[in-house]
């Protein structure tokens, strides 16, 4: 099946020189959650604004369920909603109108039982008479969720939708992504929380420095997440590892003086007891033991290293 | 074309001025009352008659070309620049629309309020003084004419801005004097030969001519050198307009 979103080559250099994206590659098919993660910086937002129409691209091209995004604008922007990273909202209008607002700039007809039903999905039917500038944040981070599903849209953008967010909305937001992915909707979401694209997403992809550092599955991050690290520090360093460790492939690091161990959490057997039992019996010296888990942080610092 | 859009934008300007009602309404008739009461009672007393016209009435075409000069500057740059400035305007741009489209919502609110206020204007000179207007195609082609481009340069100045002093510049330093010197109070050819010349490069001036040809049948210059001088400045914003659109000038950068 062809992809919904296709990105080639995508490069935006801004007037100030800055280059924010250095030829982005990137598909993603109908009906999938990708979840973006980057620091800040790292060219999400760019993306997105391209996507959607916001910013020209420098050059490289992105199609939208075929259509080329500059272009076939219409086409493609008729079928994208977009939540934006930043709160912001026409104080002084009320939740109805300008979620009605954005439909109409959608080019659809007016739809009050469609309208509504969002209001209710999100908890704003009983603020739709409200002015903006009398909501709470997270009320306000609904009306704009509310805004980007008015005119039903086929892709769904998310930008860092949980900045600032307490549990309930994050909640409810998760509720209505889920309810949207019934009805085959495509999203994608940019974070900086990996708990976030492990609750949702199906892919994940990482993004740092204006280029995608990697794109998986989520299952297979998961996998290389989940790996753990058991690190032994020797009392007396030793030069080479002593016989009957051979099976558990231990590394040696700081100069003998630690041992590293690789192993895999989720796994059922970790194969830990033995390991000790082996170093206890090879009549090493344990001084201390930790164990460490790679974060998201720790694949950045790899990726970023292993270009470098 | 997207209706729909165009109609969304347009609506949800002119919903702003009913919500602003007073100081987008209100406050203009007030101004221009006050002209009247001070141009019109102490210096018409003195003045009476221009080209055989009561002072009250000379002054009205110019008093409506004022209004409408600053209230469609005002109205088409507010209302592109405030989504800039709160930062809505990204949904404005990542909309299935053409800048045309924007441009139509958002110039014809603009105009439409601009007319809006100079007829109440004209409604309320009509309380003042007896006007009759000898041309109501004319006068009516100069004053849509008028508040279109007038919208569009305040459209255009709305994009440009990136703060509200530049926001403000042109309309509160650049328009009054314009029309103030553009014979909106007096006949320039009242004036000494060397002012009247300087007076002619002053293009609010054929704006006024015009505008007041269409009601008394007299003019400071011929009423077609003010149209072509309309149509001239609206041609020159339509290719700032162009420019903008291709380049995505401050909107897409």
């Amino acid at each position: 099946m062809a992809p919904i979103v296709s990105v080639s080559n995508l490069v935006k250099t801004y007037g100030s020189g800055f280059q924010a994206l250095k030829g982005v590659s990137l598909d993603i098919a109908e009906g999938e959650i990708l979840a973006l993660l980057g620091p800040n910086g790292a060219g999400k937002t760019t993306l997105i604004s391209i996507i959607c129409g916001i910013v020209n691209p420098s050059s490289g091209t992105v199609l939208v369920n075929g259509h080329d995004v500059v272009k076939d604008f219409r086409a493609t922007r008729s079928i994208i909603g977009l939540v934006p990273q930043e709160l912001t909202t026409d104080q002084f209008e009320t939740v109805w109108n300008t979620v009605s607002f954005s439909r109409g700039l959608h080019g659809k007809k007016a739809n009050p039982a469609h309208i509504e039903k969002v209001l209710r999905d999100l908890s704003l039917w009983d603020k739709k008479d409200n002015m903006l500038r009398e909501l709470s944040g997270g009320m306000k981070r609904r009306v704009l969720i509310a805004k980007a599903l008015s005119h039903e849209p086929r892709i769904l953008f998310l930008d860092e939708p949980t900045a600032g967010v307490d549990v309930n909305l994050r909640k409810d937001m998760w509720k209505v992504v889920q309810a949207l992915r019934e009805d085959g909707v495509t999203i994608i979401l940019t974070t900086h929380y990996i708990e976030e694209a492990e609750e949702i997403a199906d892919r994940v992809g990482v993004i740092n420095g204006g280029e995608i550092l990697l794109i998986e599955e989520k299952s297979a991050l998961m996998k290389t997440l989940g790996r753990k690290q058991l690190r032994i520090e020797l009392a007396e360093p030793v030069t080479a590892l002593p016989p009957g460790l051979e099976p558990y492939q231990l590394k040696l690091e700081d100069g003998g003086g630690r041992l590293i161990y690789d192993y895999d959490a989720s796994g059922g057997r970790t194969g830990i007891t033995t390991l000790l039992a082996a170093v206890a019996e090879s009549g090493l010296r344990i001084k201390d033991i930790s164990t460490r888990q790679s974060t998201l942080e720790d694949i950045f610092v790899e990726l970023v290293e292993k270009r470098a | 074309m997207n209706v729909e859009a165009v109609k969304a934008i347009y609506l949800f300007e002119m919903a702003r001025t009913r919500r602003t009602l007073l100081q987008s309404v209100v406050s203009p008739v007030i101004s221009t009352s006050l002209y009247f009461i001070v141009f019109g009672a102490a210096v018409g007393s003195r003045i009476q008659e221009i080209d055989g016209v009561s002072y009250g009435a000379f002054i009205t075409p110019g008093l409506i070309m004022l209004t409408l000069l600053t209230q469609c500057i005002g109205n088409g740059s507010f209302g592109i620049y405030f989504p800039k400035f709160t930062g809505t305007i990204y949904e404005i741009l990542s909309s299935p629309i053409s800048m045309t489209e924007i441009v139509l919502g958002y110039v014809g609110a603009a105009a439409t309020k601009g007319m809006l206020v100079g007829l109440i204007i004209l409604a309320t000179a009509s309380l003042f003084v007896d006007l009759s207007i000898a041309h109501p195609f004319v006068m009516l082609v100069f004053f849509v004419l008028t508040a279109v481009t007038f919208s569009l340069f305040g459209f255009l100045i709305g994009i440009w801005a990136k703060d509200f002093e530049q926001l403000n510049l042109i309309p509160m330093l650049v328009i009054p004097p314009l029309v103030f010197l553009g014979g909106s109070f007096y006949s320039v050819s009242m004036l000494p030969p060397f002012w009247q010349a300087v007076s002619h490069a002053n293009p609010v001036l054929y704006l006024i001519s015009g505008f007041r040809w269409s009601f008394f049948e007299i003019s400071e210059v011929s009423p077609l050198v003010s149209f072509g001088i309309i149509i001239g400045f609206l041609a020159v914003l339509m290719g700032v307009l162009v420019w903008i659109f291709r380049t995505g000038y401050r909107l897409r950068n």
